[in-house]
């Protein structure tokens, strides 16, 4: 019995939390700051709020149409958008910016509580993904389930 | 005959278990293909050259044509009509002419060769995501509407979006599906068979700029060719003059007949330009004033020159596709994508419990175990249904009669419900007939582009879909799968 509800507790970590993009505003890259009921247990509201908000403002910042887009749009149209082939765009070097801060994020705040995001680059810019840390160390476990050191990994994955 | 059915079935996965802990059906996969760049496995109809540096459409034959039009022109002016012009008048003309035709094949390229701002589709886990939150939104039940839209309000304006069942994501806002290209574009314009390639988000300023330059230079020729056999005709007579220089009629006629359609199409762009609208909201009228009177475009930054700078001058957002990275299999987090391996392991572990508990149940294939396990949740369900769909061992029919829940109609529905909706919505969105691609060649919205033969929907629905599904389930049920492959214990264990 005790492993069947060791495992079923583990069972409830196995997911992923998807925040969908906030169209309001348009088609700039915005992300939903509502609190989803599946973090509840998981990290606490304001934390989870000041991360999107801060990634709202990057993003706000890498498609700003002022003085620089304008500067660099004229630049580039001038050199026949070669000046590419050198130089970076504005909206790269912000990406850049943006990864470290997850990265960071990562880090300091959501590791420890066993969750890790995803940038949002690499799901398309569609949406921020909140996945539990724990789940590889339990995929491996659970298709040992039936091996004798089942509940031995079970520990393992439990500390880390 | 129920032994002999649970026995193959057994064997099965007996097989393919004693076979997964070395990962064979892994590493030959691996090895085949050791390093495999992202664009070569990309699901939409594109074409890529340089290593996946140039993305295009498929048809490109319309693209060299305009490729070989514009050299053979430009050509035959900087031969035959600028020695003489810049004899006569000014050398400033060759050389205009040469930044005027060096822009304009710039531009060009850029065009046809850029990513035009393909969404990229969604991963299976983000897909189950969605339509577990369509299940909650539908409450659960059995019938799953076809159309699938939200609605957002943008500026004050409703917009609705509309989910795409190729790409498998709510289509943001000015973004659509390019039946050619079969893919979501965001911020689509239109498909163009001119450039090869569909304008969207990421290359419409290079559009734009490529007629605009076209068209100046195509005005530049036609006036400087005319010229030219002014000049001649005044000097040795208007035969003597086309004789002399046979090449200006073809630079002439090819002129005259470009001019209209570029020059009327640049203008149609920078109308467009200027009330940041794009041929596909212009076209189906998203924002005309007749369809209402609050009906107004929530995109639009209030004046032309914010509008044409925004277009213009705006940032530049880079590929969500990262063509030329490494195809990862996502082995530790996530089932790899071969047909449910993982899926077999969890049954197999599930019948070593079971074997010790319930020796009548294991008589039965471990598929039904687990779905008497999942009371509600119809993750596992897709899951039974890539394995009977792509499992090897599918002796077991669809419509299993052991499980006393209803979920396993849903599956059953859900396998066969996503061909016809896959085959609905694609005629449904492009249905529209046929326009010659070289008459009306920019006006080709996604409703008004030529189906192309074995449109995918129809051509290859099952292939398509059994690959997709396969794929696109099995990661979700993965996860159900353990959970409720622990409920089922928990379950048939107080049986």
């Amino acid at each position: 019995m005790s492993p069947d509800i060791q495992l079923e507790h583990s069972a409830s970590l196995a997911n992923k939390v998807f925040i969908q993009r906030d169209y309001s505003e348009g088609t700039t890259c915005k992300f939903q700051t509502k609190f989803p009921s599946e973090l509840e247990s998981r990290i606490e509201r304001t934390l989870f709020e000041d991360t999107v908000k801060t990634l709202n403002n990057y993003y706000a910042e890498a498609e700003k149409i002022g003085g620089q887009s304008y500067l660099e749009g004229c630049l580039a149209c001038a050199t026949a958008y070669l000046i590419f082939l050198c130089m970076e765009t504005r909206y790269e070097k912000v990406l850049k910016k943006i990864a470290k801060y997850i990265q960071e994020q990562n880090e300091k705040i959501y590791a420890p509580r066993g969750l890790l995001i995803t940038d949002p680059i690499e799901r398309g810019m569609r949406v921020v993904s909140f996945e539990c840390a724990w789940l590889c160390v339990y995929a491996c476990k659970s298709i040992s389930m039936g091996e004798k050191d089942g509940g031995r990994r079970e520990e393992v994955s439990k500390q880390e | 005959m129920h032994l002999g059915v649970s026995e193959s079935m057994r064997e099965c996965e007996y097989s393919q278990i004693s076979t997964r802990s070395s990962t064979p059906m892994e590493t030959p996969y691996k090895k085949r293909t050791p390093k495999k760049k992202k664009w070569e496995s990309f699901p939409g109809r594109n074409k890529f050259y340089c290593d996946g540096r140039i993305m295009m459409a498929r048809q490109t034959g319309v693209f060299y044509l305009t490729l070989v039009l514009i050299l053979v022109t430009c050509g035959l002016f900087f031969t035959f009509d600028c020695p003489y012009l810049a004899l006569q008048l000014t050398p400033a003309i060759p050389v205009i002419g040469g930044v005027l035709f060096v822009f304009v094949l710039g531009t060009l390229l850029r065009t046809s060769f850029s990513d035009p701002g393909v969404l990229p589709r969604a991963t299976p886990d983000e897909a189950a995501d969605l339509e577990r939150q369509i299940d909650v939104a539908n409450g659960s039940s059995g019938y799953r509407p076809p159309p699938r839209t939200k609605e957002v309000v943008i500026n004050g304006q409703t917009v609705k979006l509309k989910y795409c069942f190729t790409c498998k994501i709510f289509r943001p806002p000015r973004a659509s599906h390019c039946s050619l290209c079969d893919n979501c574009v965001e911020r689509f314009d239109h498909h163009c068979p001119w450039v090869g390639n569909c304008v969207g988000r990421r290359n419409y300023r290079f559009f734009y700029m490529f007629i605009l330059s076209l068209s100046f230079l195509t005005i530049f020729i036609f006036a400087f060719v005319i010229t030219h056999v002014i000049l001649r005709s005044h000097e040795s007579g208007f035969l003597n003059a086309l004789k002399d220089s046979p090449a200006s009629v073809l630079e002439v006629v090819v002129c005259f007949f470009s001019v209209w359609s570029i020059v009327g199409l640049s203008g149609f762009h920078t109308y467009l330009i200027s009330s940041n609208q794009t041929t596909n909201e212009d076209i189906k009228g998203s924002w005309s004033s007749k369809r209402g009177k609050d009906n107004y475009n929530p995109y639009s930054h209030g004046n032309i020159f914010t509008n044409c700078c925004a277009a213009l001058c705006g940032p530049l957002p880079p590929s969500l596709l990262d063509r030329r990275g490494f195809v990862e299999s996502d082995v530790p987090q996530l089932a790899p994508p071969t047909n449910g391996i993982t899926m077999y392991g969890a049954t197999q572990s599930q019948q070593s419990h079971m074997a010790a508990a319930t020796p009548l149940l294991q008589q039965q294939s471990s598929e039904p175990v687990i779905l008497t396990a999942s009371p509600d949740d119809g993750g596992s369900l897709p899951g039974r249904t890539a394995l009977a769909l792509g499992g090897p061992c599918t002796s077991l029919p669809l419509g299993q009669p052991t499980p006393p829940t209803s979920t396993p109609s849903l599956s059953c529905h859900e396998a066969t419900d996503m061909l016809p909706i896959h085959g609905h919505n694609h005629p449904h969105n492009h249905s529209h007939p046929l326009q010659d691609p070289g008459a009306h060649h920019h006006f080709l919205t996604p409703e008004e582009a030529p189906s192309p033969p074995g449109m995918l929907p129809c051509g290859s629905p099952l292939g398509h879909s059994h690959t997709m599904q396969a794929g696109f389930y099995n990661p979700a049920s993965q996860d159900s799968l353990h959970e409720d492959s622990v409920r089922g214990l928990v379950k048939l264990s107080s049986v």
